[in-house]
C-alpha cells in the first residue's frame, strides 16, 4: 500500500485545474476589466437597470423595478430646445441603479473618472429618484461618453422630466428587454453579428465596451432567425412590428416565428386580459376565424391588428427594439 | 415507499434502493425531455400548431427540454450508475443508501420546481444556466454535493487496493462539475455583468459538456463493456491517458463557443488549439473500448446492453471529429450558430452519451432489482426507434445547418433560408418523435420488469440469462 493513488490523483488534478483556471479565468479577467464603456454600453445599462431576469425587484420577471428611458428634445428645466434629442434615464424612487453606478470601476478607465468627478454619480441614492444622461467629456486628450447625474448637475428631477414629455417620448426599454428574455426570443434571434460577411447584412459586430454592466448579455447561440442587433436600422416601422408580432404570417408568409398576440395584455397580465388602445377586450377566436377566411382566399384583406394599449407588453418590447437595437 | 425509506435507518434500507429510484427517475425525465423535444420540433415545422398562450410558446418550452434532458435524464442516469458501479468496483457497499435516497428526492423536487418556473418564464436568461439562482443553489447543495460525498466516501471505503478508471472519472468529474456550476452561476449570485457574464455562461456550458456529460458517459463504458463481455479492459494505461488528457486539455476551450464575440483574441486562439486536442482522449477512449470487444463482437448483435454501448462508442467517432475541427476559426465561421451545431449537440447528448447511459440503466436496474428484463423484443424495438430517430434528426439537422451556413456567407435573404430548411424541420420532428416513442416503450418495459420480470437466482447475471426462458 505504499503507492497511494488518491494522493497522486489529487495533486495532479489540482495542478492541472490550477493551470486551466489561470488560463481560462484569471488571465482573461484582466482583459475583461480593461474594457472601457462605449455610448452603447452606457445606454444599455442605464436603460435596463440593475439586471434583467430573476431579481429581488422583479421576482416574477415581468419587467418591474426598471427605469424609463425618455427622449428629450427640450430641456425640462429651461425649455431650451435640445438638438439632436438626447436620452434621459429616469429612475423613480426605489428603482435599483444599474451596475456601473453602484460599482463605478466597471465603467472603465476615463469613463469612471469623468462620471464620478464631473457627472457626480456618487451623489445619487436609489431612494431619491434620479435622472441620468450620457454626455461627452475629455479624459487625457481622449473624447469619451460618460454618465451624468442630471438631477444633481442640471436639476432635472424625475417629475419634471416625466411631465415635460408626452407618452410617445417614453420608452419602456428595461421592461421590453425583460420580455425579450422571458419569451425566449433569444433562442432563435441572436444579438451578435459575426465577424464574417454578417456585418454587411446584419450590421457591425459589437465592440469590447458595448457590454459593461449588461446582465444577461443573451447573445444567442442557435440562429434560427435573423440577427436583430441592428434591426431598427433596417426597419423602423412600429406598425410593421405590431403586425409581425400579432401574426408574423401577415407580413411574411413563410415565417416560422410564433404568434405573440398574447403580448397585447398589460405588463404582468395573461392573454385573457388583452386590450386594444381603446380599452376594448380583444376577441381572439373572432380574429382567427376572420384570418382563416383570408387564408382561404374568401376575403381580400386580413383582419386589422388591434392597436396596442400604452401599458401593453408588446409596446414595451417594441420600445426596446426601436430604442436599443439601432 | 420513497418517503418511508427516507426516514428508515441506513442499515434497514435494501441495497440498491438508490440505484433503483435514480434509474426510474432518469427514465421518466428522459420521456418528459424527449416529449418536449418532439413538441418543440413540431412548432419549428408548423409554427401555428398550438398558439394563443405563452405556456405553449416555443420560447417557454425550449429551455425546459434542454434542462430536463441534461439535469433529469443524463445527470440522473449518471447518478444511477454511480450508485451501483462505484461500490461494485471497490468491492464494497454504497457509503450511504439513505443519502442516495435523499439525493434523488431533492433532485426530483428541485428539478421539477426549476423547470416549472422556467416554463412560466421565470429565468435568468443565460443559456444552459437558465435556472434562477435559488434553484442553482439547490443544484449545487442538494444535487451535486450529496452525490459527490456518496461517491467519494464509497471510493475511500473501497476494499480493493487500486482505483479502477471508472471511479477515477466519477470521483473527479463530480468535483470538477461542482466547481463548474458554482463558478458558472457566480454572475447570478454576485451580479457579475457584461462580457464576464457572457464568457462565464459559455465557460459553464462548455465544461458541463466537456467535464461531465461526455467523460462520465465514457467512464460508464469502461465498466459495462468489460463487465458484460467478460473481457478485461484492453489497457488501463490508455484509460489513464484518456482521463488525464481530458483534465488537461478539455477544461480550457470554453471560449471556442464565442468565436465571434469581442473576447481577447489570444483566448480564442488558445481555446481553438486546445479544442483540437480533444482528439487525444477521444482516440484513446474509442480504441480502448473497441479493442476490449475483441473476440466478443457477436454480442453487438445478441446483447442489448452491448448493442447500445458499442453504438454509443461508435457515435463518439463522428462526435469528436466534428467537435475537434468545427471550433477552429476556419470552419467555425461557416457553421457557427447554424443547425450543424444543433446536430452536433444532439450527437453528443442523444448519440454518444445517451446510448452509453441507456445500456448502463438497463444493466443496473436488472442487477439491482434481481429481475430479468421483461421483454428483450421491446428492448430491441427501443434500440431501433432511438437509433433511427436519432439518425434522421442528426442528418436532417446537419443538412439544414449547411444550408444556413451557405445562406450566411453568401448573404441570402434570411427568409429564403427558412423556406429551404422547412423539409428538414419536418424530418427533425419525425426523428425526435421516434426517439420519444422508443422511450415510452422503454418506460413500459422497465415498469413491467419491476413487476413481472423473471427473478434472477443468486450467483447469476441478467445478461447470462438473456436467451433463457
Amino acid at each position: 500500500m505504499g503507492f497511494r493513488q488518491h494522493k497522486f490523483g489529487s495533486a495532479g488534478i489540482g495542478l492541472m485545474m490550477g493551470f486551466s483556471m489561470s488560463i481560462t479565468l484569471f488571465f482573461p479577467s484582466f482583459d475583461f476589466r480593461s474594457g472601457v464603456s462605449t455610448w452603447v454600453g452606457l445606454d444599455k445599462q442605464l436603460s435596463a437597470g440593475r439586471l434583467i431576469g430573476f431579481s429581488y425587484e422583479d421576482p416574477l420577471v415581468r419587467g418591474d423595478g426598471k427605469p424609463v428611458t425618455v427622449i428629450l428634445d427640450k430641456d425640462p428645466s429651461t425649455g431650451a430646445a435640445i438638438d439632436p434629442p438626447i436620452r434621459a434615464y429616469v429612475y423613480k424612487p426605489g428603482t435599483p441603479f444599474s451596475p456601473g453606478i453602484n460599482h463605478t470601476d466597471q465603467l472603465g478607465l476615463g469613463v469612471e473618472e469623468l462620471s464620478v468627478n464631473v457627472g457626480k454619480i456618487n451623489d445619487a441614492k436609489p431612494g431619491d429618484g434620479i435622472v441620468f444622461t450620457i454626455v461627452k467629456g475629455e479624459f487625457n486628450g481622449e473624447e469619451l461618453d460618460y454618465v451624468e447625474n442630471a438631477t444633481a448637475v442640471r436639476g432635472w428631477t424625475v417629475d419634471k422630466v416625466l411631465s415635460s414629455v408626452g407618452d410617445d417620448a417614453k420608452r419602456f426599454v428595461g421592461a421590453g428587454k425583460t420580455i425579450y428574455i422571458t419569451e425566449g426570443c433569444w433562442w432563435c434571434h441572436t444579438l451578435l453579428p459575426e465577424e464574417t460577411q454578417d456585418w454587411q447584412y446584419f450590421g457591425t459586430p459589437p465592440y469590447l465596451g458595448d457590454f459593461n454592466g449588461e446582465m444577461p448579455t443573451a447573445f444567442g447561440s442557435d440562429r434560427k432567425a435573423p440577427d436583430i442587433l441592428h434591426v431598427a436600422s433596417r426597419n423602423s416601422s412600429r406598425e410593421w412590428m405590431y403586425m409581425h408580432f400579432f401574426n408574423p404570417r401577415l407580413v411574411q408568409p413563410n415565417s416560422i416565428m410564433p404568434r405573440f398576440d398574447y403580448l397585447w395584455a398589460p405588463i404582468g397580465k395573461g392573454p385573457s386580459d388583452a386590450r386594444d388602445a381603446s380599452g376594448a377586450s380583444i376577441d381572439f377566436p373572432k380574429w382567427r376565424a376572420e384570418y382563416m377566411t383570408y387564408l382561404k382566399g374568401d376575403s381580400i384583406y386580413p383582419p386589422d391588428v388591434p392597436e396596442p394599449a400604452a401599458d401593453s407588453q408588446v409596446r414595451a418590447l417594441v420600445d426596446w427594439i426601436m430604442t436599443s437595437l439601432r | 415507499m420513497l418517503l418511508k425509506l427516507l426516514f428508515a435507518k441506513n442499515e434497514d434500507i435494501p441495497v440498491g434502493s438508490a440505484t433503483i429510484f435514480f434509474g426510474y427517475s432518469s427514465i421518466f425525465w428522459f420521456v418528459v425531455g424527449t416529449g418536449l423535444g418532439s413538441f418543440n420540433a413540431a412548432k419549428l415545422a408548423f409554427p401555428d400548431w398550438v398558439t394563443g398562450t405563452e405556456l405553449f410558446a416555443f420560447g417557454h418550452m425550449r429551455q425546459v427540454h434542454v434542462l430536463a434532458v441534461i439535469l433529469g435524464w443524463i445527470s440522473m442516469a449518471f447518478a444511477m450508475t454511480m450508485m451501483y458501479m462505484t461500490p461494485s468496483l471497490g468491492n464494497t457497499k454504497l457509503w450511504s443508501e439513505k443519502l442516495g435516497l435523499w439525493n434523488v428526492f431533492l433532485w426530483n423536487i428541485g428539478l421539477s420546481l426549476g423547470l416549472l418556473l422556467l416554463w412560466m418564464g421565470i429565468t435568468s436568461g443565460r443559456e444552459y444556466s437558465d435556472l434562477i439562482w435559488p434553484i442553482d443553489l439547490v443544484v449545487i447543495f442538494g444535487v451535486l454535493l450529496p452525490l459527490g460525498i456518496n461517491v467519494w466516501m464509497t471510493i475511500a471505503h473501497r476494499k480493493t487496493q487500486g482505483i479502477y478508471i471508472t471511479n477515477w472519472f466519477f470521483g473527479s468529474m463530480i468535483f470538477l462539475t461542482i466547481i463548474t456550476v458554482t463558478i458558472g452561476q457566480s454572475p447570478e449570485l454576485f451580479n457579475l455583468t457584461g462580457l464576464t457574464e457572457a464568457y462565464l455562461t459559455f465557460w459553464h456550458a462548455h465544461n458541463l459538456l466537456g467535464l461531465w456529460i461526455t467523460p462520465v458517459a465514457a467512464a460508464i463504458a469502461y465498466y459495462t463493456i468489460p463487465k458484460i463481455t467478460g473481457n478485461p479492459l484492453y489497457s488501463h494505461r490508455i484509460g489513464h491517458l484518456h482521463f488525464w488528457s481530458i483534465i488537461a486539455f478539455y477544461s480550457t476551450p470554453a471560449s471556442h463557443h464565442l468565436m465571434s464575440a469581442p473576447l481577447p483574441e489570444w483566448l480564442k486562439s488558445f481555446a481553438s488549439v486546445e479544442g483540437v486536442l480533444i482528439l487525444i482522449p477521444a482516440v484513446a477512449f474509442i480504441a480502448n473500448i473497441l479493442l476490449t470487444m475483441k473476440g466478443k463482437w457477436s454480442l453487438f448483435v445478441e446483447n442489448v446492453e452491448i448493442k447500445f454501448s458499442v453504438t454509443g462508442v461508435l457515435l463518439a467517432i463522428p462526435l469528436n471529429m466534428q467537435g475537434g475541427f468545427q471550433q477552429t476559426r476556419a470552419i467555425n465561421w461557416y457553421v457557427h450558430g447554424t443547425g450543424w451545431i444543433v446536430a452536433h449537440a444532439h450527437l453528443a447528448l442523444l448519440g454518444m452519451s445517451t446510448f452509453l447511459e441507456i445500456a448502463a440503466v438497463y444493466f443496473g436496474l436488472q442487477a439491482m432489482l434481481r429481475r430479468k428484463l421483461y421483454s428483450l423484443a421491446l428492448a430491441n424495438l427501443h434500440y431501433w426507434f432511438v437509433i433511427v430517430g436519432f439518425c434522421i434528426y442528426w442528418i436532417s439537422m446537419t443538412i439544414a445547418g449547411l444550408i444556413q451556413g451557405a445562406g450566411k456567407i453568401y448573404e441570402v435573404p434570411y427568409i429564403d433560408v427558412v423556406i429551404a430548411e422547412h423539409p428538414y424541420m419536418i424530418a427533425r420532428w419525425i426523428g425526435g418523435t421516434m426517439v420519444f416513442t422508443g422511450n415510452t416503450i422503454w418506460l413500459y418495459n422497465m415498469w413491467m420488469t419491476a413487476r413481472e420480470g423473471t427473478i434472477i437466482p443468486d450467483g447469476r447475471y441478467a445478461h447470462e440469462m438473456a436467451y433463457e426462458r
